[in-house]
């Protein structure tokens, strides 16, 4: 899938950069921990601003309605806690505090999905996604890599509304450039045909012209975080076996793109979508939502079933709950199935 | 030390909170009358004498700020703030609680943008007032001459039963830690909840002493001697590294015999007629 010249990432580092950037261009970014500024990649903002940093202790709901107070006197709050913690601990408080208030907090949740790994299924945060996306005024937010992460996280910064951006701890491959477009609210096509030239390293953009071969796609993958390389990957196989798949990276998954997302399903009448998450409630289901009343097509949902996580390597536990290439590149070819 | 004048003055505004309190729960047919009857005194004080604010210019950014954490008292909120002139009395009398009313059955700035905080859910409301501060801190650049940080001071309402819940004493540490000098929270210390009392539901004392053991500046008075609350709040004020809690015994339901120390007007209403007997014991 990758190979040792790919470069490996974790989203929460590219958060931590983010995070600096946002810190800079405006002076009322502050930043709060719950004791876990190290893990949450805090530490570099910490040290640069030290005067805007709050360590309130292992303290969730209290992180929230403190950032909630803050935002109201006009500061720019982030708050970061594993995602178990923050959105989970404290989800009540981040409806009332900051999504009723309608204050402006960015609450970022790292190690989401199986990335707390060898913590086991206590740690392992497999339903944020179902817990943020249905809260009115919040915006939420799935990187797929660390340029993406930073990129979002200035942009969340910029944004006047309560944002939850979900970070993991996985070091995964980066997919984007510098020059990939980033907008709160747009999904992104990685992938859409036969490419025997994609890069080793994953890397690439598409030129305006490629888009109109979208169509020439069978299937429609829709994805998010973590597991947007693993589709590019299966995507990539795929094409070699002639069947031709279009990857989208939904990083923005409340509010959905729902243009590009009919879009897709229109052009390619089967869509497959993969997260690092439980299906109930998860990003799957939200594109489910959104077809079924548009557009309904076959469908397939990669993600996990009902189950908690448990102690492994990550990528054990990719491949135990069923969201790893070979899963991918087999729901594919399920939905081509259905499709007839 | 305030003029008999002034508390007299505080005394009859106090009268008018409690009448109008009466009036909306009465139309609104559902509410929590006992402690907003129970905390009109304090109401009154604060908008009538303390706080440092101008109802006609309500988003004045040096304005001292008042957190109602416990927003099930909100028709005490609205009723004081109808009577210090941010909207008229009548606006209020018939449309408590009412679909598409800015007074929701508890508050909600979305719907009526002179408050400071959407509230409801017991035990948020301080670590809120803690932002508030924090973030006042942080714009100060940290000290000022008088050794505050603050021109402003910013208020929290609390009940007492809301202390059961485990995150307001997150939110005490946070406070004492960052020395939140210009943080004054008023505990509406009435020992009933919808339950029962406090000490049977589940007990609070030693009160003042947890607040103490947590570092707060801490003092008990009675809630409905304006004298004893002025005291109280201008000795707050000269605690520059330390929040201060002033814990507020009151009589819920405060003001018509029948409601009085009755766990069951906690979140009970007068019906029409004990309406207009108690509007007469308010005369």
């Amino acid at each position: 899938m990758t190979n040792s010249q790919t470069k490996l990432k974790s989203t929460r580092a590219g958060f931590d950069e983010g995070l600096v950037l946002a810190g800079e261009k405006n002076e009322r970014v502050v930043a709060l921990t719950a004791d876990l500024k190290e893990s949450v990649c805090m530490s570099a903002f910490a040290e640069k601003f030290p005067k805007r940093f709050i360590e309130v202790g292992v303290a969730e709901q209290n992180l929230a309605g403190v950032a909630s107070g803050m935002a109201a006197m006009g500061k720019i709050p982030f708050i970061g806690s594993f995602a178990i913690f923050s959105p989970g601990r404290n989800w009540e408080q981040i409806r009332t505090t900051i999504c009723y208030n309608n204050q402006p907090v960015k609450i970022v949740g790292s190690h989401a999905g199986l990335s707390a790994s060898l913590d086991g299924g206590s740690h392992q945060m497999l339903e944020d996604i179902a817990l943020t996306r249905v809260l009115p005024n919040l915006i939420v937010l799935s990187p797929c890599d660390a340029i993406e992460a930073k990129k979002m996280t200035v942009a969340a910064a910029e944004i006047d509304k309560p944002v939850y951006i979900r970070l993991s701890r996985a070091e995964t491959p980066i997919v984007t450039s510098e020059e990939t477009p980033f907008e709160i609210g747009k999904a992104e096509i990685f992938l859409k045909k036969k490419r025997s030239d994609l890069s080793t390293d994953l890397r690439f953009n598409l030129e305006d012209k490629e888009r109109s071969d979208l169509k020439k796609s069978e299937v429609g993958i829709i994805t998010t975080g973590t597991m947007v390389h693993k589709a590019l990957a299966a995507a990539k196989e795929l094409s070699e076996s002639g069947i031709n798949v279009s990857v989208m990276n939904l990083s923005t998954i409340k509010p959905l793109d729902e243009k590009a997302i009919i879009k897709l399903a229109k052009e390619t009448g089967a869509i497959v979508t993969v997260e690092e998450h439980q299906i109930a409630g998860g990003m799957g289901s939200a594109v489910a939502e959104l077809l079924a009343q548009n557009y309904p097509v076959p469908m397939e949902f990669i993600g996990v079933k009902n189950q908690f996580g448990q102690t492994g390597t990550y990528e054990e536990l990719l491949n135990f709950y069923g969201l790893n290439v070979l899963h991918i590149k087999q729901a594919v070819r399920r939905v081509m199935k259905k499709k007839g | 030390m305030l003029s008999d004048e002034k508390i007299k003055f505080l005394g009859l505004k106090a009268n008018e909170i409690r009448r109008t309190v009466i009036e909306t729960l009465v139309n609104a047919g559902s509410g929590h009358t006992a402690g907003s009857l129970g905390t009109a005194d304090v109401f009154a004080y604060l908008f009538f004498h303390a706080l440092n604010h101008d109802p006609k210019k309500p988003d004045w950014s040096e304005r001292d700020r008042l957190i109602v954490s416990n927003g099930h008292i909100c028709p005490v909120l609205y009723a004081t703030l109808a009577h210090a002139s941010y909207f008229p009395v009548k606006n209020l009398i018939g449309s408590l609680r009412k679909f598409g009313s800015p007074f929701q059955g508890h508050p909600q700035r979305d719907f009526l943008p002179v408050l400071e905080n959407s509230s409801g859910p017991l035990g948020e409301g301080l670590a809120q007032a803690v932002g508030m501060v924090l973030a006042e801190k942080i714009d100060s650049g940290g000290e000022t001459s008088n050794g505050g940080f603050a021109s402003k001071f910013f208020f929290c309402i609390l009940s007492d039963a809301e202390l059961q819940e485990g995150s307001t004493w997150e939110a005490i540490m946070l406070a004492a830690k960052e020395q939140l000098g210009n943080l004054i929270a008023i505990v509406d210390r009435n020992k009933i909840q919808i339950d029962g009392f406090t000490e049977k539901i589940m007990p609070l004392e030693p009160l003042r002493e947890k607040w103490e053991t947590f570092n707060w500046h801490t003092a008990e008075i009675n809630g409905h001697d304006f004298q004893e609350l002025d005291e109280a709040i201008l000795a707050a004020k000269t605690f520059h590294l330390k929040p201060s809690v002033i814990i507020a015994h009151t009589i819920p339901g405060k003001g018509v015999k029948e409601f009085e120390n009755k766990p069951e007007w906690h979140g009970k209403v007068p019906n029409k007629e004990e309406g207009r007997q108690a509007l007469e014991q308010l005369k």
